[in-house]
């Protein structure tokens, strides 16, 4: 079963409103390259100049930040499940 | 109210119910047309309104009359001696929003806003993440203006906040998981249903709210910036939208732009944007909350690269104290002026004491301690650490005997 991406909704535009992508790819990075390849202007949008994930995407695996992983280096197998949320505000 | 524009690419958007920019995901803002709103807020018109966050109204985002929580607000600004000579400082204000109406806490003002401009966008159903206050209000303020509420919260909340969610009637889920977790189901579950997520989805308008706090110190010091500020930070919008009240009460020409400074008070156990400050770094670093100070338990402060900037450009700083540190606060300041806090005014008053201390906040200025929420919610806290009660049959006999027996009794005989 391959890693499972779901989409916020801010982004959907690209997906052509699919909520959840598949990727078969190894790691957080090469997945946004993945998808960037099925879903032109993604990666922008994901990533600055740098080529670093913006400071307000926070991207998790399995519901773990990936901060507290690898960060884009976070290793990715089937069945995994990447969210990509918006930071928000307190409570 | 023109527009919503992204605070970090500029991109305008519609007024309506979203947060984010599409392009770079970055927090939106509401725009407003200062030049209108100089001739019509002025010192003599919002003396005229009533004693609540509305008399500022122009400067809060709602299009028309607000429709809910019109008692909020202009909480008590008490002059604080006893504390002062405690800290050692030579003037200080507490800003007393233990007593905001209706939940007791400062999220009254945010929620009085969100729920207003959730009514204009046609929703009836209102929901939030949240560590507890912002629950209580959220239940509260729905339950009063007739409308549907889900609260979705931490599964380890203090009691009293969870009683005090659920008595409105609000549909409260509890999360097995920490607020950075209910945070990130919060905005799955807001992209799916259609509701006004008062911190998600209609984040821009509610976060407005928290300037009403900083509108009221300018006016209640008698038309003056508070030279210090100290301000708890669980996101950091608190504090940043402090700085704005000040930046915009000098831009509608309301005081004088005089020097501020204006600092963020954190746990130990979550202190993202504290550690980021003293480590001279403009990003901060997640960490998983372990604090008693519930209300302020957020390892990924959305708002904790605003406020690292707040203290570059107000000459500000952060840092953070224990947990019995934080106790002793509360203590402090329920001694001292009377004054029952929450776990974050322990926070508070426990940063301040370390700032005056180091002289960051010199002996010689004037400060404001932002006080946001009362102490009857977060009782499980201090309840170990605040006493003992001494118990004694209706005899005159005992009595006596226990003031004998008793040095410390004896000693205020």
């Amino acid at each position: 079963m391959p890693v499972q991406v779901r989409i916020p909704a801010p982004l959907r535009k690209l997906t052509h409103d699919e909520e959840v992508v598949e990727t078969s790819a190894e790691t957080i990075g090469d997945a946004i390259t993945d998808l960037e390849s099925r879903y032109p202007g993604l990666q922008e949008r994901l990533l600055d100049d740098d080529g670093q994930v913006r400071r307000f995407v926070n991207v998790y695996v399995n519901e773990e930040d990936i901060r507290f992983l690898q960060e884009k280096e976070t290793p990715l197998k089937d069945g995994d499940e990447v969210s990509i949320i918006p930071a928000i505000a307190g409570g | 109210m023109k527009a919503l524009r992204c605070r970090e690419c500029g991109r305008e958007y519609p007024l309506e119910a979203r947060h984010v920019c599409e392009f770079d995901f970055g927090p939106l803002e509401v725009v407003y047309d200062y030049e209108r709103i100089k001739s019509k807020l002025t010192r003599k018109s919002i003396a005229s309104r009533p004693q609540t966050m509305w008399r500022y109204r122009e400067l809060l985002p709602v299009a028309k009359e607000p429709t809910v929580g019109l008692e909020v607000g202009f909480t008590p600004l008490i002059k604080a001696d006893r504390l002062a000579k405690r800290l050692g400082i030579r003037e200080l204000w507490i800003k007393n929003d233990t007593v905001n109406y209706p939940t007791l806490s400062f999220k009254d003002r945010v929620v009085s806003v969100a729920l207003s401009r959730a009514r204009e966008l046609g929703y009836e159903t209102v929901a939030c993440a949240s560590t507890g206050n912002l629950a209580n209000s959220v239940a509260a303020n729905a339950a009063a203006s007739g409308m549907k509420a889900f609260v979705f919260i931490p599964h380890d909340l203090e009691h009293g906040k969870v009683v005090n969610s659920l008595i409105y009637n609000a549909h409260v889920i509890s999360i097995k998981g920490h607020y950075d977790e209910v945070n990130r189901l919060c905005a799955e579950i807001a992209g799916k249903y259609d509701w006004a997520f008062v911190n998600v989805n209609m984040r821009p308008y509610y976060a407005e709210g928290s300037k009403s706090q900083g509108f009221e110190i300018v006016e209640q010091l008698g038309w003056k910036i508070p030279r210090h500020t100290v301000v708890p930070m669980a996101s950091g919008s608190l504090l940043t939208k402090i700085q704005k009240s000040y930046q915009e009460a000098v831009k509608v020409g309301l005081v004088k732009e005089t020097p501020y400074s204006v600092h963020g008070a954190q746990a130990t156990g979550c202190s993202p944007i504290s550690t980021a400050f003293r480590e001279g770094q403009d990003f901060f670093k997640p960490v998983k909350p372990k604090t008693i100070a519930k209300s302020l338990a957020i390892g990924t402060p959305a708002d904790g690269f605003y406020a690292l900037k707040v203290f570059a450009e107000t000459n500000g700083s952060a840092d953070d104290v224990t947990d019995d540190e934080i106790r002793e606060g509360i203590k402090l300041l329920a001694e001292t002026e009377g004054i029952f806090s929450e776990t974050a005014g322990g926070v508070t008053v426990g940063v301040a004491k370390k700032l005056i201390a180091s002289g960051i906040i010199p002996a010689n200025d004037s400060a404001v301690l932002c006080v946001t929420g009362h102490g009857l919610k977060t009782l499980d806290a201090v309840e170990k650490h605040a006493g003992h009660t001494r118990e004694i049959s209706p005899s005159l006999r005992e009595f006596d005997a226990l003031l004998e027996s008793d040095k410390e009794l004896a000693a205020t005989k």
